[in-house]
């Protein structure tokens, strides 16, 4: 069935899978980690019980999400081999020694902290829990400078040079870990991450709000995101200029696909919306804003923006994927940065914890940071096609010497078991949402555990 | 650039290391999997509760040491990285996706109720029992050799399957299901406790058995192995191996009629360092049998001097903080852990 499939298509296919499944939980652990320190903080610092039922709330919460983040991340480390062996070979002498590092310095302090954030709490003294709360926040964000650093070297490589056996050889590890897109993306999936888990947790305070349920703790979680959306929001917009200059300069053609513009020209208009036509080389139904393109990327009315004529069509990433993606990353971050403004606005009138449509509002834009992360990410990964190192290897010259049958066969097992995973694991999330923060964590969620001892009944309830 | 060649044999070092941290692994990960090969025999819901607690917060940890083992055989010697990955595709997809399911079974088990607790139960069952297995078969596909034509592997989807793959595959899951008992030795108590020890003493058995096999098994059908381990004077200092498994398997009886609760964990740990020690010398040099030694796999030296400098610093302070959560977590696993 798979036989007359092309392998390097479905391998790009199963790895865009299980690493889009992969990102959406890293996605929320390290804004949540990092959020949790900070609850925590306030609970040591106030003493307030609040932020304390706060913590044991989403820290539950933390724990799924994690759970499904580490094991879909072990799934990738061993995937380079299995699908992109020859990759692998030719590039290992350069991204073995970040991811190791990642290993090295991030995921085992994860992951043995982690135990402890969890576990802990009877074992360890409130200074050592909020020190075991920090180590994991500060773990995720060791563990993307790393990643991201391996991914961005991918987009912008230098600091190398390819034998005369064809593989790549190190000779500046400065250059190669610090290349040029690397700052920039690691400052904007950070901050990605940080929005994701701001609307996440405003939105669950918001539903709280409106059901008139865990009204203080509500106040707590809608308050601190808000604020995150009223000064994070508009600072990723400026990154993601910067972001999208620091393409221009490096990988051009990616920026063209992603504005839409096939001509290159002065005074090159801003392509709001509209169709990009691979076969006649237009984007078509197009609704633009005159010389705003040309504005926005070399700061002057009639600067020139290079078409994607000016490359061979073997050169271009499938167009419309990147211009599509493109637009609804950046139409969610205006939307959040709208949030923001009403938050301030709802403040300032001393209403923000009160009107019902503002609630309903951040409910609906509870999922909107994990599309934007997905979306980011497919601009740049779809933007970076053909070339899987851009520029220097080619994604066709990548794939593993694994035929159709097995990448294909693997493929549906992969999504089977991801569906039956990432369902349960919204299932059980939504739960714990539903069930809200114990209020009273002495004796009272033992309802229905048919007589066993309190402690066995906490226990199989958590 | 940077480089530590002419102080050190890079290559050799990363060799060491590689195999530790994969040892580490198979005594770490292989007592979680073993309990979770044990789960649905437990006599009661109380016992798998104590079960799945006394593993909960150390899990995370000991599967890094897998991404470390894959790590760094990407990082040090990408090449055989290259040649192993396509070469035990299904079996390495089987493996991942029994992790997948038996790592979030902790998660979801502890927040279900009723039936879809069950549920929890057989997919972390299952899930620790492919994974284990399918870890088996690549041992044991690793041990019968694999083909390489230039920098690829050239043999069939399917050539890492035979009887003799198929049996490490189960000796795997009886000696994981033996460190996960000898665990729970020492981290029960009451029923659980005389439960695991009645399971150990059942599985001593299968596992000397298939120790057996394999050892039988490896020099008849390998010639160099024969070659190496049936030579004077090579076979007085090897048998150290088999001897002093034997010497452990008796002491391990003994223990476990007399209710020692924490040597016995220890002294399986032993039998698998023999067990791996006796490995490692039979496939000596080569890290892809029989074709790429360790020395041509090996990265540019700028790459492994790079990430030697890490490890010498980061990993005994990994060991540390280890030992330290282990340590938080000591005594007997109760109730009381829960977040
Ligand atoms: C921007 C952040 C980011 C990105 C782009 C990626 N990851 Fe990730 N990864 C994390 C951020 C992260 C994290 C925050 O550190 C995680 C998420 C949940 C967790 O447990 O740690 C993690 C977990 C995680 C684990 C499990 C670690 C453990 O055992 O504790 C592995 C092996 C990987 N990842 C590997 C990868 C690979 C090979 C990627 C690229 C193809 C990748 N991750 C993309
Ligand atoms: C975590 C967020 C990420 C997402 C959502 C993502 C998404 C994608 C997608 C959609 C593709 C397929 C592109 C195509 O073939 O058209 C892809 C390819 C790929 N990505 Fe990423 N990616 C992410 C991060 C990374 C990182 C951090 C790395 C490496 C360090 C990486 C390495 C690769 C490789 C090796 C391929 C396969 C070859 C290719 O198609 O170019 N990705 N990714
Ligand atoms: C508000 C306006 C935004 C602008 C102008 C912007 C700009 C960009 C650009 C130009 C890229 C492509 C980088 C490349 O060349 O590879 C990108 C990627 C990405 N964006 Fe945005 N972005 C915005 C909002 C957001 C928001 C709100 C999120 C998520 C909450 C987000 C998440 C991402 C991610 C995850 C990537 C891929 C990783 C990377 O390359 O950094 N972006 N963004």
């Amino acid at each position: 069935m798979f036989d007359h499939l092309d392998p390097t298509l479905l391998a790009r296919i199963q790895f865009a899978f299980t690493v889009s499944f992969h990102i959406l939980f890293p996605a929320f652990t390290i804004g949540l980690a990092s959020w949790l320190a900070v609850v925590e903080w306030r609970w040591l610092k106030t003493g307030n019980p609040l932020y304390r039922e706060i913590y044991r709330m989403w820290v539950k919460i933390f724990a799924v999400t994690f759970g499904m983040g580490v094991v879909s991340g072990v799934v990738l480390s061993y995937q380079f081999g299995t699908n992109w062996s020859v990759f692998s070979d030719r590039t290992g002498n350069i991204l073995g020694p970040l991811l190791g590092y990642e290993v090295l310095t991030a995921f085992f302090l994860e992951a043995s902290f982690l135990g402890v954030m969890l576990f802990g709490w009877q074992r360890v003294s409130p200074r050592m829990h909020f020190a075991a709360t920090i180590i994991v926040a500060v773990g995720t964000l060791i563990s993307a400078f790393w990643i991201l650093s391996a991914n961005s070297w991918m987009q912008t490589p230098q600091g190398f040079r390819i034998g005369a056996d064809g593989l790549f050889y190190p000779t500046n590890w400065i250059d190669i870990i610090f290349n040029p897109s690397f700052p920039h993306r690691f400052a904007h999936m950070t901050i990605a991450a940080y929005l994701t888990t701001a609307f996440v947790v405003g939105g669950v305070g918001a539903f709280y709000l409106f059901r008139k349920q865990f009204v203080r703790h509500a106040r707590i979680m809608f308050g601190m995101a808000m604020l995150m959306a009223v000064f994070v929001a508009p600072t990723q917009l400026l990154v993601g200029d910067m972001h999208g200059l620091n393409t221009l300069e490096h990988q051009p053609v990616k920026v063209s696909a992603m504005e839409g513009l096939w001509d290159t020209q002065r005074g090159a208009p801003l392509v709001l919306f509209g169709w990009p036509d691979e076969a006649t080389e237009e984007t078509r139904y197009a609704i633009e804003l005159p010389k705003m393109s040309s504005l926005i990327l070399t700061h002057s009315l009639d600067g020139e923006v290079k078409g994607l004529k000016d490359w061979p069509r073997e050169e271009h990433p499938p167009v419309l994927w990147v211009f599509w993606s493109f637009r609804i990353m950046v139409g969610i971050g205006v939307l959040m940065i709208f949030t923001g403004l009403f938050a301030a606005v709802l403040h300032l009138k001393k209403r923000l914890f009160d009107t019902g449509w503002f609630q309903i509002w951040c409910m609906a834009l509870t999922p909107s940071g994990f599309i934007a992360v997905l979306a980011g990410w497919f601009v740049t990964e779809i933007g970076r096609q053909p070339y899987i190192v851009s520029g220097v290897m080619r994604t066709a010259e990548a794939v593993s010497p694994v035929g159709g049958i097995q990448v294909g066969l693997s493929l549906l097992a992969f999504v089977a078991v991801y569906l039956l995973v990432f369902g349960a694991g919204v299932y059980y999330i939504i739960g714990l949402i539903r069930k809200g923060p114990d209020v009273d964590t002495s004796e009272k969620d033992d309802g229905r555990k048919q007589g066993r001892p309190a402690l066995v009944g906490r226990l199989a309830s958590e | 650039m940077f480089n530590l060649d002419t102080f050190i044999d890079l290559p050799l070092v990363w060799y060491g290391l590689i195999a530790t941290a994969i040892f580490l692994y198979v005594l770490l990960d292989g007592f979680d999997l073993g309990i979770g090969i044990l789960f649905p025999f437990a006599p009661s819901d109380k016992c798998r509760d104590r079960m799945m607690g006394s593993v909960a917060p150390f899990w995370d940890g000991n599967e890094t040491w897998l991404v470390l083992g894959g790590g760094g055989l990407f990082a040090a010697f990408p090449l055989a990285y290259a040649i192993l990955m396509p070469a035990f595709y299904m079996p390495v997809i089987v493996m991942l996706l029994g992790l997948i399911l038996r790592g979030v079974s902790f998660e979801f088990r502890f927040k279900a109720h009723g039936p879809s607790r069950r549920l929890w139960d057989y997919t972390f069952h299952f899930g620790s029992l492919a994974a284990t297995f399918a870890q088996g078969t690549i041992l044991g596909g690793f041990v019968q050799g694999v083909s390489v034509q230039g920098r690829a592997f050239s043999g069939e989807p399917l050539a890492w399957l035979s009887a003799f793959s198929l049996m490490t595959g189960l000796a795997l899951v009886f000696g994981y299901a033996l460190l996960g008992a000898a665990w729970l030795i020492m981290k029960t108590e009451d029923i659980t406790q005389d439960w695991a020890r009645r399971c150990a003493v059942y599985l001593i058995g299968f596992v000397a058995f298939f120790m057996a096999l394999v050892s039988i098994g490896m020099p008849i059908m390998n010639p160099q192995i024969r070659a190496l381990w049936f030579s004077l004077p090579n076979f007085f200092y090897l048998q150290i191996m088999p001897l002093s498994c034997v010497v452990l398997f008796v002491l391990l009886w003994r223990d476990l009629h007399r209710n020692h609760e924490n040597r016995p964990f220890f002294l399986v740990q032993g039998v698998f360092l023999m067990n791996y020690i006796g490995l490692g010398v039979s496939m000596w040099p080569w890290l892809v049998p029989f074709e790429v030694t360790f020395r041509q796999a090996a990265a540019a030296p700028e790459s492994q001097s790079l990430l030697i400098v890490g490890t010498v610093i980061l990993l005994p302070v990994i060991l540390g903080y280890t030992a330290y959560c282990y340590y938080i977590f000591r005594g007997k696993s109760s109730h009381d852990i829960h977040y």
